[in-house]
């Protein structure tokens, strides 16, 4: 099987593609930890459970940003062509 | 070899097998240019005729509102009191100024990204429309620095950490600036994006099985992220713009 140069770009553009997804991690572990914040406030004073939502999916949404970002680098990495 | 990777065969051999991205309708020379008529343009301009219908039907209902209001006047009452109690209630006082331009852009963003509901591909999609709001909010932001601080002022705040004769960390805090639209304009686009591309993707592959199930991602991704998108957009904006104006007229 004879590999070119082509071929190869296009595996490591996936492969790298697969990495930078790894981006998730970071937003995900960020979104578990506003979540589980809000869940212990609204246990400590349900009273204030529509305030305590707004802020945290407002701090989530934000915290969601960097894995955009690698989500971003995926797409590029996958759809606007290599090979030109 | 590359038939393992069929997204990626797909997207460099022709790009149309998996309808996610920008298709070009028309094309013109200007300048020695040639300037393409999208997809995006069209239904930017769909969004734009339900709004301005929506805006026409309004202002006809408010001219002879009445006493007990009827269906209409009463969503469209609902609308605006909601609006602005959000935007008052964000900004203070002084952002009353500001109602007309985040109402405006709040109900753009979200009937734009609810479009893909109804089959239109959501403008706010297309980097060029989310660039252009976070441009607006730039240029928004140091318009009200500059009215309301003097020269010196904006100079020590670059400045900050360090004090105003060691302008040390003046780039990264233009950098800082700078970064605002940037990051304003690209969650808006790449959390929509994501969206369209997980939908087409999934329609793509599981044609045959997609049969009304679907519609709950659609409700998350179309409605729900959408909501929380125009919502995020237009509190960052006021957030900025309240910092930028400071807090020396609150008296």
């Amino acid at each position: 099987m004879n590999i070119s140069g082509s071929d190869l770009i296009l595996a490591f553009s996936a492969l790298g593609a697969g990495i930078a997804s790894c981006a998730g991690i970071g937003a995900g572990m960020g979104q578990g930890i506003a979540a589980g914040h809000a869940a212990t406030a609204i246990g400590r004073n349900p009273g204030c459970k529509g305030d305590v939502t707004g802020t945290m999916l407002l701090g989530m949404a934000i915290a969601e940003t960097t894995a955009l970002y690698g989500l971003l680098v995926a797409l590029i990495l996958l759809f606007v062509k290599p090979l030109g | 070899m590359s038939n393992f990777i069929p997204v990626l065969q797909s997207s460099s051999e022709s790009g149309a097998d998996i309808p996610f991205m920008i298709e070009g309708l028309f094309s013109y020379k200007l300048f020695g240019q040639t300037f393409w008529i999208t997809t995006s343009h069209v239904c930017i301009l769909i969004v734009m005729l339900i709004l301005i219908g929506f805006a026409v039907a309004a202002n006809i209902t408010i001219r002879k509102a009445q006493e007990v209001p009827g269906t209409f006047q009463n969503i469209v009452e609902l609308i605006v009191d909601t609006l602005e109690n959000l935007i008052v209630g964000t900004m203070g006082k002084k952002g009353r100024v500001f109602v007309n331009y985040i109402s405006t852009i709040f109900l753009f963003i979200l009937i734009s990204n609810v479009s893909g509901l109804f089959g239109l591909r959501p403008p706010t999609a297309d980097y060029g429309t989310t660039l252009a709001l976070g441009l607006i909010t730039f240029f928004i932001i140091h318009t009200m620095q500059i009215r309301n601080h003097k020269p010196k002022e904006i100079w020590e705040e670059l400045c900050s950490p360090l004090p105003p004769w060691l302008p040390i960390w003046v780039p990264i805090s233009i950098i800082e600036e700078l970064a605002v639209p940037v990051s304003l304009s690209l969650r808006l686009f790449a959390n929509i994006l994501s969206g369209v591309l997980i939908m087409a993707l999934l329609y793509a592959v599981l044609t045959p099985v997609a049969i009304a199930w679907p519609s709950v991602l659609h409700g998350y991704f179309d409605l729900f992220m959408g909501a929380i998108q125009a919502y995020v957009f237009c509190i960052l904006t006021m957030t900025y713009t309240k910092n930028a104006m400071g807090e020396h007229e609150e008296a």
